[in-house]
Parts: C-alpha cells; sequence; structure tokens
C-alpha cells in the first residue's frame, strides 16, 4: 500500500501542476515558462536470497527474470524450451535469460556450491505487476534444474518476503547417464551440453541421481552427488 | 478491506440461512491429479470427500485389507465400498485407467453437506505396496485454487523385494500389468526379504539395478526410481 499511496500522491502534483498551467494561458498573462511534470519512475527491487540445501550438488549460476503474469518458462509434461535445455545440461543461463518474453533479468556471477548462499537484485521500473522465475542447473547431472517460475510479485509490498523450498526437475532432454562424458559438474568434468532430445522430452520431477554404488555401471557419481528434495531455499524479499 | 468485509458479509449471511434452514452453502470440487514423475504410473485413483471423523488410512498405523489391496495390486473397489458406506461423495478412477508419467486427470466431487475433508489414493505402479495418498484433508469454505504436493507412501503389507510377482494381496512380488510387460525385467533375487515397517510410512523409493535379466531387482533404475512429492494436486473450490 505504501507504494501505491506514493504513485497516486504524484499523480495528483502532476495534475495540480498542469491545471495551473491552464489557468495561466486562459488569463492572457505574459506567457509563462510550461513546465512539464515528468513522472518519477517508480522502481521495484527484489533480493532473490539462495540457499544450496544439497549435499553435493553445485548450483549453476542462479538465473533470475521478471516477465509478465501469463508467461511460465517450463512446465511438467511439457518439452523443455532451447534455453532451458542448454541451462539444465551445462548450467550455461544466458540463452534461458535471452528469452524475448522476459522482462529484465539477472544473474549471480558464478556457481553456489553445496551448502553457500547467494544473493540476486533484480530491479523493474513502473511494474509491480509483474511476476519471477528463478533457475539454477544441479552441477553433477545431466538434465537436472530447479527454481520456480511464474511466481506472482502484485501482492508483495515493500518488506515482504516469501520463501520457497524448490524441488529438483527433469528437462528431459539428456538421458540420465551419469557418466563422465556428459555430466559437466566437478564430479565428472564432462560436456555439459548435448546434440538433440536424447530423453523423453518433457519436464518431470527428478527421480534423484542412481549412482555407482547405487547400481548404476555407466555412472561416475557417488553417494556424494546424491540429493533429495527439497534443493534449494530461494527467499524473494521486496526492497522498494 | 472491501474484501474483508464483505466476506464478512458473505459470513453473517451464511450464518442466518443455517439458523432458518439449518443447510450451509455447499462448494464444489474440482481436483486435478498430476504425476510428476518421469517413469512410474498411478494405478486408478479414489478422489473423495468424506467426514472428518472417517479416514481411508492414518500414517503409522496398520493398512486395512482395502488399503493393501489397492497398494499391492491397485485394486481400490473395497475402498470405493467403503466410501459409499459411510456416504461419502467419490469419484473412482477418473482417468479411466493408469496416470502415466506427466499425466493428469480432472475428478469432479460435489461433497454433501458434512462431508468436509478429501481423501486421495492410488497404487504406484511398479511397486510392491506403494501408493499416493492425502489423508483428510479439509476442504475450505473460501472458493479458490489449492494446490497440494502428495508423498508416495508404503502400505507396510508387502516386502519391497522388487521381484516380478502377484498384484494379489497377501501374495509376495510386484505385480505387473501388461503395459508395463516390456519394461519390468526377470530373475532378480530380491533386493530385500525384510519388512522393517510394518505400518503405513513415506516410502524410501525404489532402489532399482541396470540389469533386466538378473541382479537384486527388476526394476530399470534409470527409469522407476523416484524422489517425493509424486503428485500435484490442484483442487478449484466453487460455491
Amino acid at each position: 500500500m505504501k507504494r501505491f499511496n506514493k504513485s497516486v500522491y504524484s499523480i495528483a502534483l502532476a495534475a495540480v501542476a498542469i491545471s495551473l498551467t491552464a489557468c495561466s494561458d486562459n488569463d492572457n498573462d505574459p506567457v509563462e515558462e510550461i513546465v512539464e511534470v515528468e513522472p518519477v519512475p517508480v522502481v521495484s527491487t527484489y533480493e532473490v536470497s539462495v540457499v544450496n540445501l544439497t549435499a553435493g550438488q553445485p548450483a549453476s549460476p542462479i538465473a533470475v527474470a521478471l516477465h509478465g503474469s501469463d508467461v511460465a518458462l517450463w512446465s511438467v509434461g511439457e518439452s523443455s524450451s532451447d534455453g532451458l535445455a542448454l541451462l539444465a545440461e551445462s548450467g550455461d543461463n544466458t540463452e534461458f535469460l535471452a528469452n524475448e518474453n522476459l522482462l529484465v533479468t539477472a544473474s549471480a556471477e558464478g556457481p553456489t556450491p553445496p551448502g553457500e548462499s547467494v544473493v540476486v537484485s533484480i530491479s523493474i521500473e513502473d511494474n509491480d505487476m509483474s511476476a519471477m522465475t528463478v533457475a539454477s542447473m544441479l552441477g553433477n547431472t545431466n538434465d537436472a534444474f530447479t527454481g520456480f517460475t511464474g511466481m506472482d510479485l502484485s501482492t508483495l509490498e515493500v518488506g515482504d518476503s516469501v520463501t520457497h523450498y524448490t524441488h529438483a526437475y527433469d528437462a528431459g532432454t539428456e538421458a540420465n547417464t551419469e557418466s563422465a562424458e556428459d555430466v559437466p559438474g566437478p564430479a565428472a568434468g564432462g560436456e555439459g551440453p548435448s546434440e538433440g532430445r536424447e530423453a523423453h522430452d518433457f519436464v518431470t520431477l527428478h527421480p534423484g541421481v542412481v549412482t555407482l554404488e547405487g547400481g548404476l555401471s555407466s555412472s561416475v557419481l557417488t553417494n556424494d552427488q546424491r540429493f533429495d528434495n527439497p534443493v534449494l531455499k530461494i527467499s524473494v524479499t521486496r526492497m522498494e | 478491506m472491501l474484501n474483508v468485509k464483505s466476506k464478512l458479509t458473505k459470513l453473517a449471511l451464511g450464518a442466518a440461512v443455517m439458523g432458518v434452514s439449518g443447510y450451509s452453502q455447499a462448494v464444489d470440487l474440482e481436483v486435478s491429479v498430476q504425476n510428476l514423475t518421469q517413469g512410474i504410473y498411478f494405478a486408478p485413483l479414489l478422489v473423495t470427500a468424506h467426514s472428518p471423523d472417517q479416514s481411508l488410512f492414518e500414517l503409522g498405523e496398520e493398512a486395512s485389507a482395502e488399503i493393501q489391496a489397492m497398494a499391492e495390486g491397485g485394486d481400490i473397489s473395497g475402498l470405493e465400498a467403503i466410501a459409499d458406506a459411510i456416504s461419502a461423495n467419490t469419484s473412482a478412477n477418473p482417468n479411466e485407467g493408469p496416470l502415466g508419467p506427466a499425466e493428469s486427470t480432472t475428478a469432479m466431487v460435489y461433497p454433501d453437506e458434512g462431508n468436509t475433508v478429501l481423501s486421495i489414493v492410488g497404487m504406484i505402479v511398479p511397486s510392491n505396496d506403494g501408493f499416493i495418498g492425502l489423508d483428510n484433508w479439509t476442504i475450505p469454505e473460501e472458493p479458490g485454487t489449492y494446490t497440494l504436493y502428495l508423498n508416495g507412501y508404503d502400505a507396510g503389507t508387502e516386502v519391497n523385494d522388487e521381484v516380478r510377482g502377484s498384484g494379489m494381496p497377501g501374495e509376495p512380488g510386484l505385480g505387473v500389468p501388461p503395459f508395463l510387460e516390456d519394461k519390468v525385467g526377470f530373475n532378480a533375487t530380491g533386493v530385500t526379504s525384510t519388512l522393517s515397517n510394518n505400518y503405513i510410512h513415506v516410502h524410501p523409493g525404489s532402489l532399482g539395478d541396470d540389469d533386466l535379466e538378473g541382479g537384486v531387482s527388476d526394476l530399470d533404475n534409470a527409469v522407476f526410481r523416484w524422489l517425493n512429492p509424486v503428485a500435484k494436486v490442484t483442487i478449484v473450490v466453487t460455491e
């Protein structure tokens, strides 16, 4: 409500200024300089605070985007976009954030190791009705990612905070081989993105990693990379 | 403030109507269940609104014979009969068959007065005695859209050996439906032979292996594992 009141107030000021100049025209007084009141942009800033809750999965640079409330950047049962596939297979979020439906974007500078935290800030002018998406890859997997998409920000007032505990999704674009060639994270050091769509090609929740000890002979992962839900704690706070 | 006021007015009106006729405004439910997993199926679901003093199952308690039949073989007929006997409002098998990975199904439920809680069950396939469950969720009086995530539970009635077998209650092994005939392996020696918790509990998940012609499990560990939650339930409440 604070923010809303302020903008009402500045609109009222602008109206007064306009009516004053209109009066002076009618009176045939010496021409006065018409003062145009430029609307002051109302900036909404959100702080996205992320804690990596996993035992051994580095979270790739946290991608944050603001967009219209009708945009969803993934959906269980639907095919991943190319940008999401690249993010989920390699951790590279540039194509994901280049989506033309996004109004503003931000990214953490580097990955967030297990147990570590990172804060990403994002601001938008004259729009406190947008929705937020946050996404990150679990680095020691084939194509696991996490986050949320389409969080409604219209009811978040200055000082308010909302916390999400996120699930691990499977992008469905790469078979879960867990092999040295296909897993880009430090536990494997393989190549990230694969050429096409080798798996079932729809987003689901992730079944977890099997690991070599767990009985997957192609796996280079160990018990150290196992994870369970939730994988990230993400708190969104509206700062202004 | 406007909203709050109009809600208060509604409540007051509702109370007045109740005072006169003894009947409160009923709500209708559109219940959508989505399978969030990448490889497992849900056998026919039972979605039922019933009175809060009844329940289909309780975590930490022994499964009834009807829950056992549902969890070991996907048979919901016993639970459906119980629901009918307690005057519940039920949608049985809304998908008219199994619900595959990432698929959704929608059940319409029209609760009678007094049927103020919602329960959902359906077998996790393939598993020895796994099921998804919602136990006595209080149906909100406020119209709106509500989202819930369900866990996989273990009925505690059968050893999780993960070996091809029977879906009949009390008989060991995985019941394998025809549509999974080619995806479930053979000749496994068994993941375990003991039942560590014979009460209803959170399912530890399947182990599986990568040898479909032997090994410890007949389940493929790259297909049939899961983490919780396994289902997303979206409930639209309307007046």
